[in-house]
């Protein structure tokens, strides 16, 4: 079976300036990966490669054949779940429009999906009416991976889900993306500057140093070396 | 009282107001309270203040769905669309052509509307679309050009003579107590309104009106979740054509030209702008409130202010819109603009 993400000498840029210098990296179906870097590693543009949001070249396959040309509307229709820096909440709309909008790929009836989205964030009925920037910012965060649920997607793309979050609500942010990783099947590729918390969700990482990987392999490895133990966990 | 707690209770009590909904922020909602009772007031008072009042209305009617069709491609685009009052002017020779070949006027009217939104998507298309990302000022100019085009296209199989228009309702007046109404004009409110609230559930409520606000309100993170953004600008487009179709069908009976021509529509697109600013050139309900409050305003200061001719109409429609961006530019319901740059 092949890789359900791989990417191949991916390099990207913006404008005039490279922001990715060959990209290597696969992700097995149902695994959890993670992508440590400090700022400007190139850790958010990876996931943009992937989802087609920055000008890029280079060989990205999903479930064995290539990603193509087509927009990140076209992307979101394959089956990949982009929660991007920022979160990419609709903060004008409603908690429930933002959800009726994370399943605009699908077809049928939402009911069941909203009721499991709600054993997952027990708050989300409560607070269904509400305008999303009227959330916290870890409410935000809950909302923007209950709408990746919606779209029931195989691969879940998460871009710094700690940022800016205290560190109790952030935990409760990996428990749940372990939960869906788990239960629901969800295969996801995560970026962190926490690598103490991305490391202990993930199976792999890779650390990206300025546009390139510096290092790779199973978790619990990376956890025991010197040299990122010194730079990313701080021990 | 606890002087040190009194901000916190304040704050709650707006997070509430925002929970529950409310539309506008307070004073502009007590304003346009105090202006409904001054109507209905009025209204019981005076017959010919209620016959007045209920024409101000049909035509702010009118101005208010124009208007509207302005603001759903503001929002999407930040473009005002000068072309608007063209392609209304076009859709309704449109009508005027299938009346003359016999069609039935309902059948006329729902034809041209399905006409206009094709059309309407067909322009975005073919006109805007290659211009989609450069400024705003070079698709505002493509807009005004477009003008030129249709009326040019409109002299040129129409002709500029004058040419009546029928109407949908009898003109014959109807009695209630001693207040004498015109069927048209409550028809064209009918129309207008039921418009309005058409478009409304529309966006409320189904899948494709939520993701065109989707798209409006952040294009980035509604391709991510799958909508194809570019689709629904063209969209907007045709839905903003059906609802100028709609104001040239109802204006088109009673136009200050006395029938319509190819630059009929152009002092309605004034009035039209003047309502979208006065009600917040971003917001929708802000477009419908401010096209009923100027037509009624309109209509009463011309019957009640001496100098006010009908003459002068329009400079009090100017003289209102340059009031408004001088005194409150976000409009009646506009949220002041706050950019980071």
């Amino acid at each position: 079976m092949p890789p359900l993400l791989e990417l191949e000498d991916v390099h990207a840029r913006y404008g005039p300036i490279k922001a990715l210098h060959g990209v290597t990296l696969t992700v097995d179906e149902g695994q959890i990966v993670t992508v440590l870097g400090a700022n400007g590693a190139g850790k958010t543009t990876t996931l943009r490669a992937v989802s087609n949001t920055v000008r890029r070249s280079g060989v990205l396959r999903f479930d064995g054949r290539p990603l193509g040309r087509g927009g990140p509307e076209s992307v979101a229709r394959k089956g990949i779940a982009h929660v991007p820096d920022g979160r990419g909440t609709f903060s004008e709309l409603t908690v429930t429009e933002n959800l009726r909008l994370g399943a605009y790929t699908r077809r049928g009836p939402l009911k069941g999906d909203l009721k499991r989205v709600s054993s997952y964030f027990p708050w989300i009925e409560r607070r269904a009416d509400q305008e999303a920037g009227t959330l916290s910012g870890g409410e935000q965060q809950m909302l923007a991976l209950a709408r990746a649920f919606m779209q029931r997607p195989r691969l879940l793309l998460l871009d710094e889900p700690s940022l800016g979050l205290a560190p109790l609500v952030v935990q409760e942010i990996f428990r749940i993306v372990k939960d869906l990783n788990e239960r629901e099947g969800v295969t996801v590729l995560v970026t962190e500057q926490n690598a103490n918390i991305a490391l202990q969700a993930a199976e792999n990482a890779y650390v990206l140093e300025v546009g390139r990987v510096a290092l790779s392999g199973p978790s619990a490895d990376l956890q025991k070396d010197e040299s990122v133990r010194k730079s990313y966990l701080g021990y | 009282m606890d002087v040190a707690r009194l901000p916190k209770q304040l704050a709650l009590r707006v997070s509430t107001a925002r929970e529950v909904g409310l539309p506008a922020p307070a004073p502009v909602g007590l304003a346009l309270l105090a202006a409904c009772i001054f109507l209905t007031v009025g209204s019981l008072a005076s017959d010919t203040f209620a016959e007045h009042t209920v024409s101000g209305l049909a035509a702010g009617g009118v101005y208010g769905s124009l208007a509207l069709s302005l603001v759903l491609i503001y929002r999407a685009t930040e473009v005002i669309n000068f072309a608007q009052g063209a392609m209304a002017m076009f859709t309704t020779y449109i009508a005027w052509q299938l009346l003359h070949w016999g069609l039935p006027y309902w059948g006329a009217f729902f034809a041209t509307l399905g006409i206009a939104f094709f059309g309407g998507i067909t322009l975005e298309r073919v006109v805007i679309r290659p211009v989609e990302h450069r400024s705003v000022l070079t698709v505002v100019v493509v807009t005004i050009g477009l003008v030129f085009v249709i009326q040019g296209v409109a002299t040129w199989i129409w002709a500029s003579d004058l040419r009546g228009f029928p109407s949908a309702f009898p003109t014959r007046p109807i009695r209630v107590g001693g207040v004498v109404f015109s069927l048209q004009d409550l028809g064209t409110i009918g129309v207008s309104i039921g418009a309005v609230v058409v478009l409304w559930l529309f966006f409320q409520f189904t899948k494709t009106g939520l993701a065109m606000r989707a798209a409006a309100l952040r294009p980035a993170a509604a391709r991510l979740v799958g909508v194809r953004v570019s689709w629904m600008l063209a969209l907007g487009w045709g839905l903003a054509a059906v609802l100028g179709a709609i104001a040239g069908l109802m204006i088109a009976p009673t136009a200050v030209s006395g029938g319509i021509q190819p630059t009929f529509m152009d002092l309605y697109l004034i009035y039209a702008f003047a309502a979208a600013v006065l009600g917040g050139i971003e917001s929708p309900a802000g477009a419908v409130v401010g096209g009923l409050l100027l037509g009624v305003l309109l209509d009463l200061l011309t019957t009640y202010v001496n100098f006010v001719t009908s003459e002068i109409r329009f400079s009090v429609a100017l003289g209102l819109l340059l009031a408004v961006l001088v005194i409150r530019p976000s409009g009646l319901f506009g949220r002041a603009a706050v950019k980071r740059v």
